[in-house]
């Protein structure tokens, strides 16, 4: 009886949000997948023009070296800044867990970063990668930062490092926040036995801490690893991509990252089908790799 | 030993700080060339300006500017994140209230679909998304591309997998009694959901209020796909990119344009911020 009298509520309330389901993801989602298997291009409508070529798309991006490269610089985009947001928030955490005068004001300081876009953090370092840093070394007298044709973003690899300063800066805060909440969890009198059992600071870090917030861990792990890997806005408005760059005798973007190739292929070079291989793969590369970090980070919890 | 600890905690205050002003120091710079002239900056982009009125003449040159669209780029944009947001919190909290008390293998098969899709990147849907929504367009009428629909379309499709598991979480420790009693009283479902339920939710409406309302209002990629470049209807981040990409960097007002970009989002920071940390912390634990 009541089943029955909730059915038609269930329908009712649910509808809205299965239309805007299927209507965003589930058909673009099945789409996607079969249109990687064709022709597909912005110019051909829905299904006339439409022929299946098989793994076409998928043998073309292993013969495309400006993929190939994307991928690598993404996986070491992903590895350095996820290293570099960790250490620097974890780092901040602590900090800000101490009695200090005015933590409630450094706790907002470093958080609000990660409330601008990217896009728009991007232009800002930007402006400063290209004048504020020379005039700072003009100013302190440091040669190489004040040099014009020295500038971080003129070459590829210095390109990069400065997308993962520009990544953990924005991020830093928030991941902070993340570790601040745990470690606020761990019970004072824990510190103060080990403390009086005359454990040093850093044995007192690694015994107790660190296992304490194994579980903030996992979770600020697989948010930077996510996030790194889908990079897009930054990379847009920071380098553009650019600057040029060999990569097995042909000329490529220098810092393109995966989600910017998958657009750039797509849009630009009018290769939708093209584009939309690449984005399969990415999707099932994100898939794996997450699955892997969450297992083995779920294991180690586990093990503490 | 008292003393040491004195000491070290003066040390850590003066790491705080310094670090803190290193943190800001991005901040310091739109602000401070936001209110120069393009000979100022590039006569040192770190000094103070010499006049700081600048900053209004600079602001209003954005503001009206007809190459940037500033203003109407900022009415869009307040447009598209309301309405987003209320029909997501709307939206996802009666479906999730319908998801937690129905306990049925279809209610279950529902949430767990929906929780799954968290994990499909935007990258995987976006082109055929356009093609789709093009194809919607010349079937029906409804104008899905360059458009307010399509766009608040999309954002729903895109926040509701989250927002329905925070109201999820949420709903299921409510007990069910007071519902129960509602319902004796006469109060027909949808009555019981809005009357009883809703304002009961008002905690996790705030978080999930706060976590798409920062996700929306700086998105970039899904605007650019849906409502494109050169569109009478833009967002900030869109109008920014567009100003701020061209060829010729008038960095005096893309500063400006930036730092405009940002006033919006650190007031309300500075009076919501126990809920904005809050709300952006529920967020990561999915």
């Amino acid at each position: 009886m009541r089943k029955r009298k909730h059915a038609a509520i269930f329908w009712l309330f649910l509808a809205p949000v299965l239309f805007a389901f299927i209507v965003v993801i589930v058909v673009p989602f099945i789409l996607g997948a079969y249109y990687s298997f064709t022709n597909w291009s912005a110019t051909a409508r829905t299904d006339d023009a439409l022929k299946l070529i098989g793994l076409g798309n998928y043998i073309a991006i292993l013969k495309d070296p400006s993929f190939t490269y994307s991928f690598i610089l993404t996986a070491v985009y992903t590895v350095f800044n996820m290293i570099a947001i960790n250490v620097v928030s974890f780092g901040l955490a602590m900090l800000v867990t101490r009695r200090l005068k005015g933590r409630n004001v450094y706790r907002a300081g470093f958080f609000i970063p990660n409330l601008i876009g990217g896009l728009i953090l991007g232009y800002v370092w930007q402006f400063i990668f290209d004048n504020a840093i020379p005039s700072i070394g003009t100013l302190l007298g440091i040669a190489s930062w004040a040099d014009p044709t020295n500038l971080l973003l003129a070459r590829s690899g210095t390109a990069l490092l400065a997308m993962v300063l520009v990544g953990t800066w924005q991020y830093a805060g928030y991941v902070m926040v993340i570790y601040v909440a745990a470690i606020e969890t761990i019970p004072q009198e824990l510190i103060e036995a080990a403390q009086i059992d005359g454990a040093s600071p850093m044995r007192r870090l690694r015994s107790i801490t660190l296992p304490m917030i194994r579980q903030a861990l996992t979770v600020t792990i697989f948010l930077t690893l996510v996030n790194s890997f889908k990079q897009f806005d930054v990379n847009v408005s920071l380098t553009g991509g650019g600057p040029s760059a060999m990569f097995l005798g042909q000329p490529i973007y220098g810092t393109q990252l995966l989600a910017m190739n998958i657009y750039n292929q797509g849009l630009k070079s009018d290769d939708m089908a093209g584009g939309q291989a690449r984005a399969v793969v990415f999707f099932l590369v994100l898939v794996i790799v997450s699955v892997i970090q969450v297992t083995i980070s779920k294991k180690r919890e586990i093990e503490l | 030993m008292k003393k040491r600890s004195r000491g070290a905690s003066v040390g850590l205050e003066i790491l705080a700080i310094v670090l803190f002003l290193l943190f800001l120091f991005p901040f310091f710079i739109v602000v401070v060339n936001s209110a120069k002239s393009p000979f100022e900056i590039t006569q040192s982009p770190l000094s103070l300006p010499a006049n700081w009125l600048k900053i209004f003449q600079n602001m209003a040159t954005i503001w009206t500017s007809v190459n940037v669209q500033y203003s109407s780029s900022f009415v869009s944009s307040i447009i598209i994140t309301v309405s987003s947001l209320v029909l997501l919190n709307i939206l996802s909290s009666q479906a999730a209230w319908v998801l937690v008390r129905t306990k049925t293998k279809l209610s279950m098969s529902i949430f767990v679909l929906f929780i799954a899709a968290m994990v499909i990147p935007f990258q995987i849907v976006m082109f055929p998304l356009l093609s789709w929504f093009r194809a919607i367009t010349d079937f029906t009428g409804i104008p899905l591309l360059r458009s307010y629909i399509g766009i608040v379309l999309a954002y729903i499709g895109f926040g509701m997998s989250q927002s329905i598991f925070l109201f999820h979480g949420f709903i299921k420790s409510i007990p069910l009694e007071l519902e129960e009693a509602a319902t004796i009283d006469g109060c027909r479902p949808a009555q019981t959901f809005y009357q009883i339920v809703f304002p009961i939710l008002r905690p996790i409406h705030a978080t999930v209020l706060v976590l798409n309302g920062i996700w929306i209002w700086n998105d970039y990629l899904l605007p650019l796909l849906i409502l494109g470049k050169g569109n009478s209807v833009m967002t900030i981040p869109l109008a920014v990119s567009n100003f701020a990409g061209a060829y010729v960097k008038q960095w005096d007002l893309i500063l400006t344009a930036i730092l405009m970009a940002m006033i919006p989002i650190v007031i309300f920071f500075l009076f919501a911020q126990k809920s904005i940390i809050k709300g952006m912390v529920a967020g990561s634990i999915k």
